[in-house]
């Protein structure tokens, strides 16, 4: 017999990692410059749970996939149409920034009250899904918050691979420090999954998938409710992204164990 | 029993090819008229009954604004889209608010002037400022005040973010369209390009056929280069008497200035004369002190080493340029082909079942230096009759396509001003010179007087390396160069412009960077993977004994290389920007078809990743 899941992945967006970022000081504290106008991508981490999401789903007959996204909306529309391409899910949208100047705590109870709201979700079978980490929000808090509001104790963090045995029973490898994994079984739902990197690569693009997914996801956007993201008590001191130091120069016939020794002398600074 | 993957087909209403100014004029005029305003569509789909007729745009690159360019446009199409059009909500959008023309001088002694440009380095040098004439008026045909600067990858994500906000149109990115779905001269839809394939499009691991999107009209709007407009004039040919044989490469950068320069935003220059006379230059300053710049290296330039990026070096280091841009920070950089014939490049503008749109339909104005803005028209022109037959329940024939679409553009300015452009550029087939005394003819007396010329396909120009540098360089030297060069892999235009006196660029590793570098800072190229090369070969062998190679010697990202071993160059679409250059700059023609070239540019996945360009 199979096993059935409603699996709710929570994913934002974030800018295009290959595009140039600039913060910038905002009414409301720092922002990202031309935000709305940089092209933005689903976050890399969440999007190896959406896949590993789809895959367990595709495995296991009459689960669902919900993709929890808290984004501005106007964004989220243009992502969601390269996303919905790679694997079906059903879109629950919070309408806020993403930009990554978010509190933690807050933006875990805008997920969890979106989670709640969802019609139809049985948790009894939720595994709840997400980045390990993000690529804006870096704290790898969110998703243990929205556990606990979900009243989810059963947590894992770091996650490449689960393994879903006959009776129910779910075997997490976890990576811990050394490169090794930590293998864990649980009995079954309700569970958090804080994803790595996974094992699946990025789905290919599927047209009809994306029209299907489309039909439903509209509507989701249309009517997505804007989340408050006011409370915060959080203050940025200051603001900056990494910046990337290119040196050029120009050397000729150098031996490749010059250039390695220089490379080396050069990342020791 | 067959193993094969079965082919997905889809039935929508409307399928677009392409979303750059030309679709996004249509879109947003086709989705502003699809509901009454009862709240009622104003026809039944018929791919979904019950609903309003379905919209669906495919887009190659992985977002909707990747389109490389900065623009100058008196955006007369555009503002009547969007009448209150406040360029302030529109990063690096601005009105245009001084505009010039600039004589640039040879500071280097390296550049082929013919004698009258000589003279006018002598005659003019005492007004020069920095070794530049500044033109004391704009003629009105290039003026484009009162007008806007943009990037069109801004413009585009804003139009698209309106366009998806309406929830009328679907806008797909990351899908590259192979080909259209033809029944005899009619269109039918589309097919998707094939993904789960080797680079030579063999099906590998995950094979997935591209799905056939079957449509009742098929927009093209997938500009000079793109695979759907390819395949038509293949399949169609063009209107007697008209041909594609001018183009021209943009390659531009956008630049953060030096905190101290004084270029206000919205000032344009153009410029002639420099780095060679036969290549234009550009520059648009944003707000925020950040500029669009760049050169375009037109087909008539006769040089079979055309390298555009390292001209584009020297010419951002022409002192009068050089003195405000000395300090900037190269933010992003990239290239695209022009398709410079105008009205004489005009493709059938429809048939049963598809309508073109854009630069590939001919609209770009090659006198006025303007095209953007004619797309965004021709796209406005196509979305009310598509409106109009819709509502009069009307099926997409030629019949009435004609009589709706291509009758109105016949009507408009754009077809009144290409009429006016059509052989403004003729004289440029028999040199510089009277090329610009042609486009000065036919700008000043609106079209009436015109220096006749009769264009040739790029690769009957080319002239060979030999030739071209007849008097500059012995034969036996450039062999010894040439062997040089293929014993080392690299190409030969550098060695070449090293040898008649262009000096070394010194790189500074923030604007004056290598071309790779170039290609890692701010316009990565994203190629997906499981697609097949979109740039091949039509006869390799013929590329063996191919002695110009402009394919990599005009290589805008270095994505088509020597090839080690001999014989036909390689390809690495890991750098490729799609501009388009190596097929038409190939100095071979295809030996199945003469009118084009031996390089085949067909539709593929990725390009360029950056808005701002």
């Amino acid at each position: 017999m199979g096993n059935e899941f409603h699996i709710v992945v929570c994913g934002s967006i974030v800018p295009d990692p290959l595009q140039t970022l600039a913060p910038q000081d905002g009414p409301n504290g720092p922002i990202l410059q031309n935000e709305m106008m940089l092209p933005a991508v689903l976050d890399p981490w969440a999007g190896h749970a959406l896949y590993e999401a789809a895959d367990l789903a595709a495995k296991n007959p009459g689960s669902q996939v919900w993709l929890v996204s808290l984004g501005p909306k106007a964004k989220l529309q243009q992502v969601m149409m390269a996303v919905s391409q790679k694997a079906p899910f059903q879109l629950v949208v919070a309408d806020g920034s993403s930009s990554g100047f978010e509190d933690s705590y807050e933006t875990a109870k805008v997920l969890s009250d979106t989670i709640d709201g969802i019609a139809g979700l049985d948790k009894s079978k939720l595994l709840l899904f997400g980045g390990w980490q993000s690529a804006s929000r870096g704290s790898g808090a969110v998703m243990q918050m929205v556990g606990e509001m979900q009243g989810v104790s059963e947590q894992f963090q770091g996650v490449d691979k689960i393994t879903v045995g006959d009776d129910g029973a779910i075997e997490v490898l976890e990576r811990v420090e050394g490169g090794s994994y930590q293998k864990s079984v649980v009995d079954g739902a309700p569970a958090v999954m804080g994803w790595a990197t996974g094992e699946l690569p990025e789905p290919p693009n599927n047209p009809q998938i994306g029209m299907q997914n489309m039909q439903k996801n509209m509507p989701a956007l249309q009517q997505a409710k804007p989340a408050d993201l006011s409370g915060s008590s959080l203050s940025f001191a200051s603001v900056e992204v990494p910046q990337q130091r290119r040196e050029t120069r120009i050397v000729k016939d150098a031996s490749v164990d010059e250039m390695a020794q220089e490379i080396v002398e050069w990342i020791k600074g | 029993m067959s193993d094969e993957t079965p082919r997905a087909e889809m039935e929508t209403d409307i399928v677009c090819v392409g979303f750059g100014p030309a679709a996004g004029g249509f879109l947003t005029t086709l989705t502003r008229g699809l509901m009454n305003e009862d709240g009622t569509p104003v026809a039944e789909s018929k791919a979904m009954p019950g609903m309003p007729p379905q919209v669906i745009c495919y887009e190659r690159a992985d977002d909707i604004g990747f389109g490389v360019s900065g623009v100058v446009t008196k955006g007369r199409a555009i503002k009547a889209s969007f009448p209150d059009l406040d360029l302030s909500q529109i990063p690096m959008a601005h009105e245009v608010t001084n505009e010039k023309i600039l004589f640039l001088k040879d500071p280097v002694g390296a550049s082929r002037r013919p004698g009258l440009f000589k003279l006018a380095d002598t005659v003019l040098g005492k007004w020069m400022e920095d070794d530049a004439y500044e033109l004391p008026y704009v003629p009105a045909f290039l003026e484009k005040h009162p007008g806007m600067i943009f990037s069109i990858g801004q413009l585009n994500q804003w139009v698209g973010g309106n366009l998806m906000g309406t929830g009328m149109a679907q806008i797909w990115p990351g899908s590259p369209v192979a080909e259209p779905l033809m029944e005899g001269e009619a269109v039918k839809g589309v097919r998707m390009v094939d993904q789960g394939v080797e680079k030579d499009g063999t099906p590998g691991a995950g094979f997935m056929p591209g799905m056939d999107m079957k449509a009742a009209l098929t927009v093209v709007a997938d500009g000079p280069v793109g695979p759907v407009g390819q395949h038509l004039d293949r399949e169609l040919g063009l209107p007697e008497g008209n041909h594609q044989r001018e183009w021209a490469v943009g390659m531009k950068c956008v630049v953060d200035l030096p905190e101290d320069c004084d270029w206000e935003p919205g000032t344009v220059l153009h410029t002639i004369g420099y780095p060679e006379p036969e290549i234009f230059g550009f520059l648009y300053v944003y707000p925020g002190n950040v500029a669009s710049l760049g050169i375009f290296v037109p087909s008539w330039f006769d040089s079979p080493v055309r390298t555009a990026y390292r001209y584009m070096q020297h010419w951002m280091m022409h002192p009068y340029l050089w003195k405000r841009l000395q300090g900037g920070t190269m933010r992003s950089w990239g290239a695209k082909s022009l398709q410079e014939s105008g009205k004489r490049g005009e493709p059938f503008l429809c048939g049963d079942g598809f309508a073109r749109i854009g630069e590939g339909s001919g609209s770009t104005n090659v006198l006025t230096g303007s095209g953007v803005d004619e797309a965004w028209a021709t796209g406005v022109q196509l979305g009310e009759s598509v409106l109009e037959l819709l509502k009069d329940g009307k099926a997409f024939s030629k019949e009435n396509l004609e009589a709706t679409y291509v009758a109105k553009r016949r009507a408009s300015w754009v077809e009144e001003e290409a009429k006016v452009a059509e052989k403004s550029r003729d004289g440029f087939t028999k040199g510089v010179i009277p090329g610009f005394m042609g486009m000065g003819l036919t700008g000043l007396t609106k079209g009436l007087i015109n220096m006749p010329g009769k264009a040739l396909k790029p690769q009957d120009r080319i002239p060979t390396v030999e030739e071209y540098y007849k008097g500059y360089i012995q034969e036996g030297e450039i062999q010894k160069i040439r062997t040089e060069c293929a014993k080392n892999g690299v190409s030969l235009h550098d060695a070449l412009m090293d040898r008649v006196g262009w000096p070394e660029i010194p790189l500074d590793g923030t604007l004056l960077v290598s071309h790779q570098d170039a290609l890692l800072m701010g316009g990565k190229v994203q190629a997906n993977p499981g697609y097949a090369d979109h740039v091949t070969f039509a006869d390799p062998d013929f590329c063996k004994g191919c002695r110009e190679k402009v394919c990599i010697e005009a290589c805008s990202g270095q994505a088509i290389y020597t090839n080690p071993e001999g014989g036909t160059p390689l390809f690495d679409r890991e750098k490729c920007v799609h501009c388009g250059a190596c097929m038409w700059n190939c100095s071979k023609s295809n030996p199945r078809d003469n009118e084009r070239t031996n390089v085949k540019f067909r539709g593929g996945s990725g390009g360029l990743h950056s808005a701002e360009n």
